[in-house]
């Protein structure tokens, strides 16, 4: 039997750096690329999650577009032609890394997650050799009040998959963030100490999403935190047959 | 090949914990190999005092911490070719700036009088003064080529000493990562 015409996705056909690829309507930039073995780098980003389009590192050019667009939050049309690396991209990946590295303390070499880090690692895959603008060395809250868990502040780069995770995932909605600009934070509650939060399950999805070592087991040294990631697309399958 | 003819190298440590220096160390054999292309003209390693004129190379190790950091830092650009900031300390600031978000009397009050366990005294000259922030190399003077690590694996330093000595812009071929 044939389904109803309005069910049925609308294909639409556009290029990825001069590769034509197919699309279904309402899919992003994003997740046709990563279809098609095309690598687009992004912190924010991470299957299982909604798209939030904070972290700008997967920004792409379209032509016809007058300015750059986050591949993540920007949905595919017909006809459209994306550039996913060139030389002007490479320049603002950089200097979003830039401006991440110099608004908090990120000390790599004494970090939890030295090594295994996803802001260390674009770093190091964009080529930021360093960072050009100067450093802020603000002061930052470290929470060691949870009876498993630590927040860092100083490494955290307002990814806001904590944020995403607690809400979406595990329904809680523990963290928010608080403030505005350069003055944002994540917090707990209504920013009261981790530990004495209500709403926190102790289930530590957070803290397995965080992409570097803001969020922490604690009694994990140096290097020594490993994110074990596997219950997102086992969660999200299950939901998915449930529904 | 003749004395003078020489790539004429420095290396200096200023806030740092000499671990990049020992790094250096770990090049082992190769090191040898090295000295055949320079002459090593001032470093921790050799016992010359004044820092000369007409360096080609310097490997600076440490951020800039301290009054007398900075003077050198200023001396050692006016007299070499190519600066070389030489790991993390250097690149970033790294551990040595993690007293940043504190005063340097609340750093001396904690380090000099509530931890001893000898009679309290401040250190005075002619210990060089700390700046209120230790910071990178390139935050004071303009800087050539970029070592990360803590401390960058001896390989890393080969690769780059020996592609620069020949001429060429080192490449990604020996990866490169802060940490």
């Amino acid at each position: 039997m044939t389904p109803p015409l309005a069910t049925v996705p609308l294909i639409l056909t556009l290029t990825i750096d001069g590769q034509e690829v197919g699309a279904r309507e309402g899919q992003t930039i994003f997740e046709v690329a990563k279809e098609n073995n095309i690598p687009i780098p992004a912190l924010c980003n991470l299957e299982g999650l909604p798209n939030l389009g904070a972290c700008r590192l997967c920004v792409v050019e379209v032509k016809g577009a007058r300015r750059l667009l986050p591949a993540c939050a920007t949905n595919v049309s017909e006809g459209m032609e994306v550039s996913t690396t060139n030389e002007k991209l490479q320049k603002y990946r950089k200097m979003v890394l830039e401006l991440l590295f110099a608004e908090r303390n990120h000390t790599c070499s004494v970090c939890v997650s030295n090594g295994r880090c996803e802001l260390q690692g674009q770093a190091q895959a964009q080529g930021m050799d360093h960072v050009h603008v100067p450093y802020l060395f603000p002061k930052q809250l470290v929470d060691a009040s949870h009876p498993k868990f630590v927040a860092d502040h100083n490494r955290c780069i307002l990814c806001q998959r904590c944020v995403r995770v607690c809400d979406e995932i595990e329904g809680a909605h523990t963290w928010d963030v608080m403030g505005r600009g350069i003055n944002s934070k994540v917090i707990t509650d209504m920013f009261e100490p981790w530990g004495l939060s209500e709403s926190c399950t102790h289930c530590g999805k957070c803290v397995q999403v965080c992409p570097t070592g803001a969020l922490f087991e604690k009694g994990k040294s140096v290097a020594e935190m490993v994110k074990k990631r596997q219950f997102l697309p086992y969660l999200n399958t299950m939901r998915k047959y449930h529904e | 090949m003749t004395e003078n003819k020489k790539i004429r190298m420095a290396t200096i440590w200023l806030d740092g914990c000499s671990g990049c220096h020992m790094s250096f160390l770990d090049m082992d054999e190769r090191l040898i190999e090295i000295a055949q292309k320079v002459e090593l003209v001032y470093s921790p390693y050799v016992d010359t005092k004044e820092f000369p004129e007409n360096v080609d190379v310097t490997l600076m190790e440490g951020a800039i911490g301290s009054d007398h950091d900075l003077e050198l830092l200023h001396k050692i650009r006016k007299n070499t070719k190519t600066l070389i900031a030489f790991g993390d300390c250097a690149v970033t600031g790294n551990v040595t700036a993690m007293r940043n978000t504190f005063t340097v009397e609340s750093i001396f009050q904690r380090a000099y009088v509530e931890t001893v366990d000898t009679p309290p005294k401040m250190p005075a000259a002619p210990v060089p003064t700390l700046l209120p922030k230790a910071k990178p190399l390139h935050e004071y003077v303009p800087v050539d080529f970029f070592i990360q690590g803590c401390p960058p694996n001896a390989d890393l330093i080969y690769y780059i000493l020996t592609e620069l000595l020949a001429g060429r812009k080192p490449g990604t071929e020996v990866p490169m990562r802060f940490g």
